[in-house]
């Protein structure tokens, strides 16, 4: 048997306050993320050329670059040209642009299965091409690329523990600071994962509840 | 099969020269005509020979290379962003419904009766059950187009292109895709519609309706209007002979 070295009275408080920084660091950034996704995805399917192609790079980019990297970039290296930001908001702004990068393949995957003809029958009725993306074709598109957004939004709850990596004392952070002190990884660390299984669990029965709310008969498979 | 007089109502709706052009191919080569207010015309020619093409140049949904557009007096073609008003005065019905798929029967004929016109939620939705009735829909009030026969749903699109209170409807072979039951159902809202005086554009191959119905019978072919002509002058007179040639039904004395 392990010999427990250490009193969970004096961890779990630890955690816990990991634990808040973690759930805002997710709560801060998904809503931001899911945004920035249909703003990308807007741009690359209705935008000219100029637009659509800014878009592209913005995603080859986003997508090509490690998020390790892009954090360290935001709080390490851009003070260096003079713009300073905390170490939370760095993890929060990386992770918009990273999530908002993945969401809007989903998004814009959406957006193109939805077929012509209802932009065609927006515009006859008369609606501005902004009228019909809004009242009929986002509606339509957000939820065939629901599922997709509901995976990136799993792997934005298990990649915010990248942000101890620029500072912030989320739960992984504040796990392994308090695991090295009194030598114990492997229970602070399993007492983590269980943390992220339940978050994951959690994320997984509101998505699930989502889909099922906003499921219309005979429409996209559901 | 009474023809209505239509000489004395004014026209609302002037076609002039229109040309369109996809690559190589010459869709709509030099097509004019007016259209009196409470008319019915219908369309009827050959596959590919651009009738379809005609209708979306109307409402701009096809921009065409040349020739206008006029509705009351006013271009239609450039309008520019003042399109949007136009479309509101010029429905459509498609040959595949192109029902807003996310949205209950009721709420494909008032969003945008909310979004365009700007009528407050209570009143739309007034208005759009009226409408539903009026196509017989009013059952079929919540439920999703997934969930509707082929002749309700063009049924609701009807509903759906009347609830702007348009000026002229364009139908671009309203029946094409339904068999021949659906058929009589939707054709049979139309021959209401325009019993009632609304001003109709078809584009069809149901020709007991084109014969019934019409006010005038324009035969298209390679993007041309070739001949054009009450019903009973299409039956009976020798100017129209490719006409009847093409439907086949009808014999030279």
């Amino acid at each position: 048997m392990i010999q427990l070295q250490f009193d969970f009275d004096l961890l779990l408080p630890v955690l816990y306050q990991g634990a808040l920084v973690t759930l805002a660091l997710i709560l801060v950034s998904a809503p931001f993320g899911f945004l920035n996704g249909i703003a990308i995805a807007l741009g690359r399917v209705y935008g000219n050329r100029f637009v659509s192609k800014l878009c592209h790079g913005y995603v080859l980019f986003f997508k090509g670059c490690p998020l390790l990297l892009l954090l360290f970039i935001i709080y390490f290296g851009l003070p260096s040209v003079g713009i300073t930001f905390t170490a939370f908001t760095s993890a929060v702004i990386g992770f918009i642009l990273c999530n908002g990068a993945y969401n809007s393949e989903y998004i814009r995957g959406g957006i193109q299965s939805v077929s012509r003809g209802q932009m065609t029958a927006a515009l006859s009725l008369g609606m501005s091409g902004m009228q019909a993306i809004r009242s009929i074709i986002l509606p339509q598109a957000l939820r065939k690329s629901l599922p997709g957004l509901a995976n990136e939004f799993i792997y934005l709850i298990k990649y915010s523990s990248l942000a101890y990596m620029i500072t912030v004392i989320e739960i992984t952070g504040a796990g392994k600071i308090f695991a090295a002190k009194y030598f114990a990884f492997f229970e602070v660390f399993i007492i983590i994962g269980i943390f992220y299984l339940a978050l994951v669990t959690i994320a997984g029965q509101v998505i699930a509840r989502i889909e099922k709310k906003i499921a219309i008969p005979g429409f996209g498979g559901v | 099969m009474v023809m209505h007089e239509m000489t004395d109502s004014e026209i609302i709706l002037r076609v002039e020269d229109i040309h369109k052009c996809y690559g190589e191919t010459e869709v709509l080569n030099g097509v004019s005509f007016n259209v009196r207010c409470g008319e019915t015309k219908v369309f009827i020619g050959p596959s590919g020979t651009g009738k379809s093409t005609l209708l979306r140049c109307i409402n701009q949904l096809t921009v065409p290379d040349s020739g206008s557009i006029w509705l009351n007096d006013e271009e239609v073609t450039h309008s520019g962003p003042l399109i949007n008003q136009f479309r509101q005065k010029i429905g459509m019905v498609f040959q595949n419904f192109n029902l807003f798929d996310h949205l209950t029967a009721v709420g494909n004929v008032e969003i945008a009766l909310i979004r365009v016109k700007g009528m407050n939620k209570a009143d739309a939705r007034k208005k759009a059950l009226l409408e539903l009735s009026q196509v017989g829909l009013l059952d079929k009030a919540n439920a999703y187009p997934a969930e509707l026969s082929g002749g309700q749903a063009q049924r609701l699109s009807i509903a759906r292109a009347l609830a702007m209170d348009p000026e002229v409807i364009l139908f671009d072979e309203p029946t094409s895709s339904l068999d021949p039951e659906l058929t009589r159902e939707v054709l049979e809202v139309m021959r209401r519609l325009a019993r009632a005086g609304m001003t109709m554009l078809v584009v069809t191959h149901e020709m007991g309706f084109a014969l019934s119905v019409a006010n005038e019978i324009l035969f298209m072919e390679h993007g041309k209007i070739v001949e054009q002509g009450s019903p009973s002058d299409i039956q009976t007179s020798p100017a129209f002979a490719r006409t009847r040639q093409f439907l086949g039904t009808f014999h030279d004395d």
